[in-house]
């Protein structure tokens, strides 16, 4: 191979894949596409847009063209995001997120093991779009396969040769929930704990070595590699005007075939259970948004569409596309319980209300489910929640927060079943929402993690 | 020029000296940490705001220009 990353640069565009998959598009079932399979199916990247003297990159307008929307959670316009880092001053840095610290998702780590190209394409163009020459790409330490496929994509290009390009490298971060927080994965990247600091400054106004930084996720930079080969439009053919393209979807629970799917922003949450099989069981609920979303009654679920402007409804957001069904046969009580003492577990310590409010929800949810909470147990779950709401450094206690008030709506005859009558035959067996095993969870946030 | 309090909850260690200081618009809350009132911060009120920031300890108290909309 004479160099892959010149004809890299200088290719005719490739024929535009229409429809479903975009980003999974020739995924094989085992291993991840070599850069040569990568490039066959996606055809080269454009021309890397160098960031002129005093104009913007025109890839940013593109990108806003496009609609794209960040998919680490947050939804937040990703040109804008560029744009804030462009124009803090210095030359900035560009950190993949791929840290998916949320227990129920896996399309990060899929899309690092399957796509790591796409995905490092993702981080060299926004980095080449903002004159930033260091792509830092985290993946969290639990996720092996993933972070060995990033680490020989990564050395595969280098390999390939194009000193042009910006440097990427791999981080390893801790298997914490709180290690994907932005502030928190700054602070790693700087040699201190993988915790939330307080803000401002934000990673784009003082970021990895004070240097404004993106932070985007390993998705919403996949999308991006894709908008700079095909356009605005091609992006926009798929999915809602307000939430343009397609996304990744981790979906789990009672359903053939659990697992990471790629469906169209507003697609039906019905079409998805389809392609994963079929329910397998009666559905009880859904939690849509991971352990900082909602939950949303089995009766809704056969009209609910995933955007956020149909979920806005339910006061549900699809966040990092996380869908987790609970089957008919588990209990819901004691499962969110079981998750809010989690929840609390991952508090990062540091800030009085977080700490404390989330162990008394934790501990007031867990004694209603066993039947020995004190009377008026649920003004006591609202008045805390008020009191945590908004009241730490990140918002990881808003959406724990998030999790428990819909609980505690959507179950609410099972927590009332369970305060009057105590634990029921399916409390003892309470495990089908998926958490972090204990030994992950000893080291969580604490330690740097060594790539071995 | 409007001001806002703001706390950094990293920083707060539950002393209690501003709601003591400036008991018109920060109560404690039942772990001592302070919650702060949404309603604007009148002239008169200012100087006390700015002791009370001064007088926090871990100086967690934050006196902030109301940052425009952008
Ligand atoms: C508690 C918490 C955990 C988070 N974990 C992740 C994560 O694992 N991966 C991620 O991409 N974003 C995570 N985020 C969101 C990031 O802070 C940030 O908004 C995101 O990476 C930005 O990327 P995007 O604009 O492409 O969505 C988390 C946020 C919070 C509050
Ligand atoms: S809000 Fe909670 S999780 Fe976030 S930084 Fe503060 S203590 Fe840590």
């Amino acid at each position: 191979m004479s160099s892959a990353a010149s004809a890299y640069a200088q290719a005719p565009p490739p024929s535009q894949p229409a429809g479903l998959p975009r980003l999974l598009a020739g995924v094989p079932a085992h291993g991840a596409l070599s850069l040569q399979e990568h490039l066959e199916i996606h055809g080269e990247a454009p021309r890397k847009p160098r960031r002129r003297r005093r104009s913007e990159s025109p890839l940013i307008a593109r990108i806003e063209a496009a609609g794209l929307l960040g998919r680490g959670g947050g939804a937040f316009p990703t040109a804008r995001k560029l744009r804030s880092v462009a124009s803090a001053g210095r030359r900035p840095v560009v950190v993949v997120n791929a840290a998916e610290g949320e227990p129920a998702s896996l399309k990060d780590r899929t899309l690092m093991r399957a796509r790591p190209h796409l995905v490092l394409d993702g981080g060299e163009l926004a980095a080449s779009s903002l004159g930033a020459e260091e792509v830092i790409v985290c993946v969290c330490a639990g996720a092996r396969a993933s972070a060995e496929q990033a680490a020989a994509a990564i050395a595969e290009r280098s390999r390939a040769g194009d000193s042009s390009s910006p440097r990427i490298r791999l981080q390893l971060v801790p298997n914490h929930y709180l290690s994907g927080q932005e502030s928190a994965l700054v602070s790693y990247l700087n040699g201190r704990r993988a915790l939330p600091t307080f803000t401002p400054p934000l990673p784009f106004e003082q970021g990895v070595g004070r240097a404004p930084t993106l932070v985007s996720n390993a998705e919403t930079l996949a999308h991006l590699a894709l908008i700079a080969r095909h356009g605005p439009e091609w992006f926009r053919e798929l999915g809602t005007p307000s939430e343009p393209g397609s996304a990744l979807v981790t979906l789990s629970g009672p359903v053939a075939h659990p697992g990471v799917y790629e469906i169209e922003l507003g697609a039906p949450l019905s079409s998805l259970i389809d392609a994963a099989g079929g329910a397998t069981d009666g559905v009880r609920a859904a939690l849509v948004g991971g352990y900082a979303g909602s939950w949303i009654d089995a009766g809704r679920l056969p009209s609910l569409a995933l955007s956020d402007e149909y979920l806005a409804q339910h006061r549900a957001r699809l966040g990092a596309g996380v869908v987790l069904l609970l089957s008919e046969h588990a209990c819901p009580a004691a499962e969110t319980a079981r998750v809010a003492r989690w929840l609390a577990s991952q508090s990062s310590g540091q800030c009085g209300p977080c700490v404390n409010g989330l162990q008394a929800l934790a501990m007031t949810l867990t004694e209603t489910a066993r039947g020995v909470a004190r009377a008026k147990a649920e003004e006591r779950i609202a008045r805390l929640a008020s009191l945590v709401q908004g009241r730490g450094a990140c918002a990881h206690p808003d959406g724990a927060v998030e999790f428990i008030l819909s609980a505690v709506q959507i179950f609410g005859s099972e927590f009332a079943d369970h305060a009057r009558l105590g634990t029921c035959e399916a409390c003892a067996l309470a495990g089908e929402l998926p958490i972090p095993d204990a030994a992950a969870r000893a080291h969580g946030g604490l330690r740097r993690a060594r790539l071995a | 020029m409007s001001y806002r309090l703001r706390v950094n909850p990293i920083a707060c260690e539950a002393h209690g000296m501003c709601a003591e200081l400036l008991p018109e618009r920060i109560t404690p809350d039942e772990w001592g940490y302070p919650l702060i009132s949404a309603e604007p911060l009148p002239e008169s009120l200012l100087e006390h705001a700015r002791r009370a920031a001064q007088a926090c300890p871990t100086l967690a108290l934050l006196l902030e220009r109301e940052r425009a909309r952008s």
